[in-house]
């Protein structure tokens, strides 16, 4: 058993943040990681992150209510206000913070951050350092968590909560180095594991993006909100749905279908390429449905030849390698085949401003939690955004928390781990299955599904079909076995238990999406085209039940932006 | 269905048995990278396979490995562009082995922390941003661009020889900070390179700069630190 009064489960920008915020609190907290912080998916972020600085000169007049503006008109009105005011407010400051911290932000002439033009935005307010600026941030605070001496416990793999008389007391992970389950006893947890993309084929997210800590929250009775909002990002890469960023189409890049036409014009005439990314995935879709991808196939051209050589060098330097090395295409002399791939879950673990979610002494924070700021459709910019404010939070609540708290501290020590043990137990007796269920062809059959069943146009027949197949892949998992025993670096043990937890994230999405009768931002429904404020101004919750999610609703915390027709 | 044979060097320390290779062919259409070669393994074939993965997108550097005898990402290596019947995959030669693909990495962090890897200041921070111009930024270019990845440190005689050398990428993080308008480190980082373990142990091999996958010049930004050093000597003077 290991003892810290604050354990953060994920080592990228949120739970960084909110580790350096708890220890400015002079409070002892550890980070978990099932890799090197490093190493995590915020550094694969490309195009920036959001705040109204103002520095760029067609931005002069930007304000963070602008800002607050476009996030909640972005969101479909879904957003709660109060939160994306709160974020928009916020954002100058944390941005300033990152940068006194050292990231290597891009510069105009004047000796300011640089900001570009992003989708949904009334002004250019997307700072960013060339196209890597989630590698820059995360690599800024990596470096400022060692420079505050905070305890990382890496490439250990959380598995499950630990609860007691209702109240969160820790977690049960794996040691992938020295093999075996431990308890991490803390006072409060912060969970910012990240996204669930992994469980849709197509995604852009990394290999670990696979919804561990909405799982494990999940299964402990917390409510996931707003599931059923996924975002597909307008372009990845056809062949491997790698992201090239909205900064391609922020810098000057055209969409282009076989006809040659820049086919935005007819979705979005006046913002063209920088609608908001719902927009613009439905669009490219419409394309490719019917009949005018590329050659009749399914996908556009992204074309960025017209910006020459020497701006994609300066401004879109990574994901020039990115197409070159992944698609076998030079931006600079052609144009990249690009499809609309999963990019982001709107939905989390329910959260508040704060990060606290309902069950006391749990928070989150980053992609795994759902404040709501994004509402049915997130801004580009506004993820890395989101993680650092809301991170900053999460880390000053649960310090406030934990020293708010009466019978805090370490257990007795020589405790028994039984919650280690109860883990250890489960995997025994997955091993004793032999290899039962094969956990891949369940994985393999899960993305294909989600893709399917639940993409971006979604209508009732299919997304029943949809869940009926996704409850029989969970019911498979209780047969599911293990084909490899040892004790260290075990990946099939790590991916079979990690499948479960995917299966339970994704019935989330797709029962809240099935039951959502109207279309909202990235919920697209043919069945019902339309927005209904009336009875869908509302966020979901789903609960975990014993035949699958239970859902509940909760009304959405409106002010000054009176839901509108969404234009653009 | 085109089919890649791979051959890979195996080792468990719970096994009793050193180090050997296992050969496994992988069926696939169209394109195929190295790691996604090793899940088609771990899950069809041998679920006991061990490697690092995350980002699969040549940003993260989990997946660093010895490649057809050279330094590459597992998940930016495409078999098609790989010569040879097989391909050979092997862990980053000369690091202490977890299992299978994965070495042990504590010591790389460790010496990157030494480094003092952060922008160190002791002027008052302003209420906006620092200002730094475009000229000043571009300096930072090439080391920002590290990913950790471990390759170069690998690569490194003077690693393999002097155990305590703090290694081409900690060296490269702290060329970075240096090289920065806003650090005001001065004599605080200089003393954890301008030492036995630190810049004089380079020998300007360059390996590190032929293994760096992201194409940097870690041996470059080596001489840059001996040049500061040796000037901080003479003329007490550090940029």
């Amino acid at each position: 058993m290991i003892y810290h009064q604050l354990i953060v489960v994920g080592g990228g920008l949120a739970g960084l943040r909110a580790a350096v915020e708890a220890r400015q609190e002079g409070i002892d907290v550890a980070v978990l990681s099932q890799v090197h912080p490093g190493r995590s998916h915020s550094g694969a972020a490309q195009g920036g992150i959001n705040a109204a600085l103002a520095n760029n000169p067609e931005g002069a007049d930007d304000t963070p209510e602008k800002h607050a503006f476009d996030t909640v008109k972005g969101s479909d009105y879904l957003a709660d206000q109060d939160a994306a005011i709160e974020m928009t407010k916020d954002a100058p400051g944390v941005i300033y913070e990152m940068e006194h911290w050292g990231c290597p932000f891009s510069r105009y002439d004047d000796r300011r951050i640089a900001q570009r033009p992003f989708g949904g935005a009334g002004f250019p307010r997307t700072c960013y350092g060339a196209d890597k600026t989630g590698h820059y941030l995360l690599h800024t605070l990596v470096e400022r968590a060692y420079q505050r001496g905070i305890k990382m416990y890496i490439e250990v793999f959380a598995t499950q909560l630990i609860v007691e008389d209702g109240v969160c007391k820790g977690v049960v992970a794996y040691d992938m180095i020295k093999g075996g389950f431990l308890e991490f006893r803390a006072d409060a947890v912060v969970m910012a594991t990240g996204g669930a993309g992994r469980t849709y084929i197509n995604t852009t997210n990394a290999i670990i993006s696979t919804g561990g800590g909405m799982a494990i929250a999940y299964q402990a009775g917390v409510p996931l909100k707003d599931m059923e909002f996924i975002q597909f990002h307008p372009t990845g890469l056809f062949t491997t749905n790698i992201l090239m960023t909205e900064g391609c189409r922020g810098e000057g890049g055209y969409l282009i279908n076989d006809q040659g036409e820049r086919f935005m014009s007819k979705y979005a005439p006046t913002v063209m390429e920088l609608a908001p990314r719902d927009i613009t995935a439905r669009a490219i879709q419409t394309e490719v449905n019917e009949g005018r991808g590329i050659g009749g196939k399914e996908f556009v051209y992204l074309d960025l030849r017209h910006l020459g050589e020497q701006k994609i060098a300066e401004r879109l330097p990574g994901i020039r390698d990115l197409a070159i090395h992944f698609e076998g295409v030079d931006p600079v002399t052609e144009p990249v085949p690009i499809v609309p791939s999963q990019h982001y879950t709107m939905g989390g673990i329910d959260t508040d401003m704060e990060g606290a979610t309902p069950l006391p002494g749990l928070y989150a924070a980053g992609e795994c939690a759902c404040v709501s700021v994004h509402g049915a459709n997130r801004l580009g910019g506004n993820s890395l955004l989101e993680t650092i404010v809301f991170g900053r939070r999460a880390g000053a609540a649960a310090s406030a928390y934990v020293k708010g708290k009466e019978g805090g501290g370490s257990p007795a020590a020589g405790a028994a781990d039984p919650a280690a043990a109860r883990m250890a137990a489960f995997v025994e007796e997955l091993a004793g299955r032999g290899t039962g269920e094969d956990a891949y062809a369940i994985r393999a059959e899960m993305t294909v599904t989600m893709k399917e069943h639940f993409g971006i146009f979604r209508e009732r027949a299919s997304m029943q079909a949809g869940l009926d197949k996704m409850l029989a892949l969970k019911e498979r998992t209780t047969r599911m076995g293990l084909r490899h025993t040892g004790g260290v670096f075990n990946l099939d043990m790590m991916r079979t238990v990690e499948l479960a937890g995917m299966i339970d994230v994704a019935l989330a999405t797709a029962a809240g999406a099935l039951a959502r009768t109207e279309s909202r931002g990235s919920h697209a429904r043919t069945d019902y085209a339309t927005r209904d404020d009336k009875d869908w101004l509302k966020h979901t919750m789903a609960y975990i039940g014993a035949d699958g999610p239970r859902l509940e609703y909760k009304p959405v915390t409106l002010g000054p932006f009176e839901p509108r027709e969404r234009k653009y | 269905m085109p089919e890649a044979r791979f051959h890979i060097k195996r080792f468990d320390p719970s096994s009793g048995i050193g180090a050997h290779y296992d050969d496994f062919t992988v069926p696939y259409e169209g394109s195929l990278t190295v790691l996604e070669g090793l899940f088609y393994i771990q899950e069809h074939l041998d679920g006991s396979l061990c490697f690092r993965y995350c980002c699969r997108a040549a940003v993260c550097g989990s997946c660093a490995m010895y490649i057809d005898g050279r330094y590459r990402l597992a998940c930016q290596s495409n078999v098609r562009h790989l010569t040879g019947e097989t391909i050979v995959v092997e862990p980053l030669p000369h690091m202490p082995l977890v299992k299978d693909l994965v070495c042990d990495m504590t010591d790389f962090f460790a010496k990157y922390e030494t480094i003092k890897p952060w922008l160190i200041r002791t002027s008052r921070d302003p209420e906006k941003e620092l200002p730094q111009t475009p000229e000043e930024r571009k300096k930072l270019d090439m080391p920002v661009d590290c990913i950790l990845c471990g390759a170069c440190y690998s690569s490194c005689p003077s690693v393999w020889t002097e155990g305590d050398y703090l290694g081409p990428a900690a060296l490269l993080k702290a060329y970075r900070f240096e090289v920065d308008s806003r650090d005001e480190a001065r004599r605080e980082r200089l003393p954890y390179f301008d030492n036995e373990r630190g810049v004089y142990r380079c020998h300007t091999i360059a390996n590190c700069s032929e293994a760096c996958p992201k194409e940097l010049n870690p041996t470059e930004g080596i001489q840059w630190l001996k040049r500061a050093a040796v000037r901080r000597r003479l003329f007490g003077r550090l940029k």
